[in-house]
């Protein structure tokens, strides 16, 4: 009798457990059920060409145009910025982390760096705003107060950890007898890294990369506070524009009433990032993966 | 002869390269902490805690933001920390290889990726519409639950795998059933990563600001959600979570989004009351690993 | 003297991996017999099918029967959670509970639902007797079980073994994380525990198997390629791989 019901328990238990490892997939089809059913409403009212191929978008306007061309060009602009800033000095200081700094400096510095991701994104939007961009128009004159250049900077700053730690822990992971043997050849420290190191840890570095762009691209309340609320299709760094998701906050700050074209233009928006943050995920992680499999 | 005094030179130069672009970042930190301590640090009083926002910015504080963030977090904390947990003890100790258990190991992978904003229009539409939860303390508490569920999940089974086999063997050899195993060993065991886990992920969804705004959370409140302790029977109350509400930073992104100069002063000290609850969260979460790793060696 | 174990035929397999070919021999009770043979001949494998502990591998499984009091306990109908209560198993490194002494020692009754404080006291006194262990610990019994020693470490998992009174008890390599006078100590005791317990002991040292056992199995590459009293497997063995190990010419 005990048994039966220790049995019973045992089942119940795991039962709950599995249920709740498969909310997880409830969520991911939520967000997919949310932003495809109403992107499919959107749809019904504008046409996916204008959506693609139109140069402007002003669903707030009289005039209104669908072209999400701007907003991705905000994105894409802003994610350069910060990608140029992040990328070679994350890399640069993953080598160093990796293959010059003593265990001990190591050890001091990664946790270190893990407090700039602990920074809410608010705070870098107001650092970005009233900090950066000041000094910036110190040396640029023509800089707008809004413009994609000074969030770019910060979020690359921010993204630099993410970088650093995940090439560094991929480096780390390359073994040791493929450094030896470029060593007993004579090869300089900066040469193993450069040649032997990096090479054998490039998947897991390039996994690094693209979590970066994706955070990038995903990042909001920097953009959303210091790059301006005017969508433009532009490369011009110095001047206000606006990114997918600042245009998701903008809507969203205004009371936008359920099933006018303003509200679905946002989950519209939203559809485009997710399904951009989506397959950089996916390669990420099969990179690392890979990585993983040769290495560990 | 020359070639070994230029690989020195190369290494040489590079270390000091390497050092900079590693303290680059907090060169930043610093400078960003400078920045907001000079501007915030004078509004910072009894006074700007304890009043609501106001038109006129020498007035304003953050009483209805920090009262709404305890309400949010607490909520969160009460949904994802179960939820979390369960899965990720699912996922270490139950799942066998198999393709569906692949499945929900990507998808989880996939969902620490997704951008925030994109947990606020789940929110939007799932609780603010579907569910009719409207703006309220719940919405946002489960739009930031689901938001925080993979880092909990994530830290729960790196906390689960850091606990030896020779543990679970050690169990099941007695006897025990697998729940027993984990329930009365192994979870215990693995409890202090659990719990640096959960405070992480708590710090994480205290700094959230794009999810909330996108479900509707207002920018502007000058009130308090219905208090959980009433003076009539039940003497408790849980209206507080079907109110309206805001928190701390969209407070903050209020006040830089004003042109008045005196409001970026308030947020200044806004930033700073919601850094110092961040590092505390995390000076605590680093220090529960700390004290744990010293102490138990297998 | 009566059979404890009846093993017939028996084959075990991690994957499409062979680790066991057609081993068939008897345990008898109230007797220590020994498992030997070069590392990954499938000892190990062997003697965790005895309370199916691989059931916790994946991919692992058996073809073949062991009959444990006439019962195949690999036959659908038992419960693997009855069968590791009788026999206990006490592993290679000594693997206590991050609990206090008396907690490890009284795991076992309280999965089974035993809370009540004199039995549990008793329980402790009486394990940690029989495992020679209670005049070291009978004062710090609420301290951890980390610090203690090695080789105390390995009687109280001997003793937590005991308490939950297994008929069998399985030693895996119980020495091999020891230093020698450790490792006495276990062998005395594992001497002294035939009295009332079946043991099956896997090693390495064969001189460990001769002191303690009286029975020995020696196992090849997944066969078991001898099974005799221990003292003719050690002078008149009669297969000449046995007698090329014992006398140390491989392994």
């Amino acid at each position: 009798m005990r048994k039966r019901y220790q049995w019973i328990k045992e089942k119940l238990i795991e039962g709950a457990l599995f249920a709740s490892a498969l909310f997880s997939i409830f969520v991911t089809a939520g967000i997919i059920g949310v932003l495809f059913f109403e992107t499919y409403e959107f749809f019904k009212e504008v046409s996916i060409l204008d959506f693609l191929t139109d140069t402007q978008w002003t669903p707030l306007f009289t005039d209104k145009h669908f072209g999400i061309l701007p907003l991705f060009a905000g994105t894409f602009l802003t994610t350069a910025i910060a990608i140029l800033v992040a990328l070679p000095i994350g890399l640069v200081s993953a080598i160093y982390l990796s293959e010059y700094a003593s265990d001990r400096a190591r050890n001091t510095v990664k946790p270190a760096l893990e407090i700039l991701a602990a920074v809410p994104t608010v705070v870098y939007g107001y650092f970005a705003l009233l900090f950066v961009t000041p000094i910036l128009q110190r040396f640029i004159p023509d800089l707008s107060g809004f413009n994609a250049l000074s969030p770019g900077i910060v979020m690359g700053i921010m993204i630099i950890p993410i970088i650093a730690s995940l090439s560094e822990d991929a480096m780390h992971a390359v073994p040791m007898g493929l450094r030896e043997g470029a060593y007993a050849l004579g090869a300089a420290k900066f040469q193993v890294a450069t040649r032997v190191v990096v090479p054998a840890a490039f998947s897991g570095i390039a996994a690094s990369f693209i979590l970066g762009i994706s955070r990038a691209v995903g990042e909001t309340m920097v953009v959303a506070i210091a790059a301006g609320q005017q969508p433009r299709l532009t490369l011009n760094p110095l001047v206000p524009l606006e990114t997918v998701t600042a245009y998701i906050v903008q809507v969203s700050l205004g009371d936008t009433p359920t099933g006018t074209i303003e509200y679905k233009t946002i989950f519209a928006a939203g559809m485009g990032l997710f399904t951009v943050t989506f397959v950089l995920n996916i390669v990420s992680y099969w990179l690392k993966k890979r990585f993983r499999e040769v290495y560990e | 002869m020359n070639r070994k005094l230029y690989n020195k030179f190369l290494d040489k130069s590079f270390t000091i390269l390497g050092l900079v672009a590693t303290l680059i970042g907090l060169v930043v930190l610093s400078a960003l902490l400078i920045d907001v301590f000079t501007d915030g640090m004078g509004r910072l009083s009894w006074q700007f805690l304890m009043s609501y926002p106001s038109r006129r910015p020498e007035e304003a504080g953050i009483l209805s933001a920090w009262v709404g963030t305890v309400w949010v977090m607490i909520l969160t904390g009460l949904i994802a920390f179960p939820i979390g947990v369960m899965a990720g003890i699912y996922l270490e100790e139950y799942e066998k290889k198999t393709w569906f258990s692949n499945i929900i190991e990507i998808n989880i992978a996939n969902l620490a990726g997704v951008p925030s904003i994109i947990y606020g229009l789940l929110g939007l539409g799932l609780f603010v519409r579907v569910l009719a939860l409207e703006r309220s303390v719940l919405s946002g508490a489960a739009t930031l639950a689901i938001l925080v569920l993979p880092i909990i999940i994530l830290s729960t089974r790196e906390a689960l795998r850091a606990v030896p086999f020779s543990i679970r063997e050690a169990s099941y050899a007695l006897g025990a059933t697998r729940w027993q195993t984990i329930r009365s060993q192994v979870l215990p065991a693995a409890m202090p990563g659990v719990l640096t886990g959960a405070i992480l992920a708590m710090s994480r969804a205290i700094g959230e600001t794009a999810p909330l705004i996108t479900i509707g959370a207002l920018t502007y409140v000058a009130f308090l959600p219905t208090s959980p302790i009433s003076s009539e029977f039940p003497y408790i109350s849980f209206q507080g979570i079907f109110d309206a509400f805001t928190v701390l930073p969209i407070q903050i992104f209020n006040w830089v989004s004003r042109p008045q100069k005196g409001f970026f002063t308030d947020a200044a000290a806004g930033i700073i009351v919601l850094l110092m609850i961040t590092f505390i969260m995390n000076g605590i979460a680093v220090w529960l690993r700390y004290r744990y790793q010293k102490k138990i060696r297998w | 003297m009566e059979t404890a174990f009846k093993v017939k035929n028996l084959k075990a397999y991690y994957g499409p991996k062979e680790a066991l070919k057609d081993v068939s021999f008897d345990i008898l009770k109230k007797t220590v017999t020994a498992i030997i043979g070069p590392s990954g001949c499938g000892k190990s494998t062997f003697i965790r099918c005895l309370n199916r502990m691989n059931d916790l591998v994946l991919g692992f499984n058996v073809k073949g029967e062991i009959l444990y009091d006439g019962k195949n306990i690999y036959s659908k109908d038992i419960d693997v959670i009855d069968i590791r209560r009788q026999i206990g198993m006490v592993f290679q490194k000594p693997n206590p509970f991050p609990k206090s002494i008396y907690e490890n020692v009284v795991y076992g009754l309280r999965i089974q639902g035993i809370n009540r404080k004199e039995t549990l006291d008793n329980v402790v006194e009486e394990s940690l007797r029989k495992a020679a262990i209670w005049e070291e610990v009978k004062d710090r019994l609420h301290t951890s079980a980390l610090q203690l020693s090695g080789g105390q470490q390995q009687r109280l998992c001997i003793a937590r073994a005991i308490a939950t009174e297994p008929e069998v008890i399985l030693f895996d390599e119980p020495c091999s994380a020891l230093d020698p006078i450790a490792t006495a100590k276990i062998e005395d005791l594992i001497t002294a525990l035939k009295q009332e317990y079946t043991v099956v002991i896997v090693t390495h040292n064969m001189q460990q198997a001769a002191r303690v056992s009286e029975y020995t199995g020696f196992f090849m590459m997944g066969e078991l390629v001898e099974f005799d009293a221990t003292q003719k497997i050690f002078t008149t063995p009669s297969n000449k791989m046995t007698e090329d190990y014992i006398t140390g010419r491989f392994g």
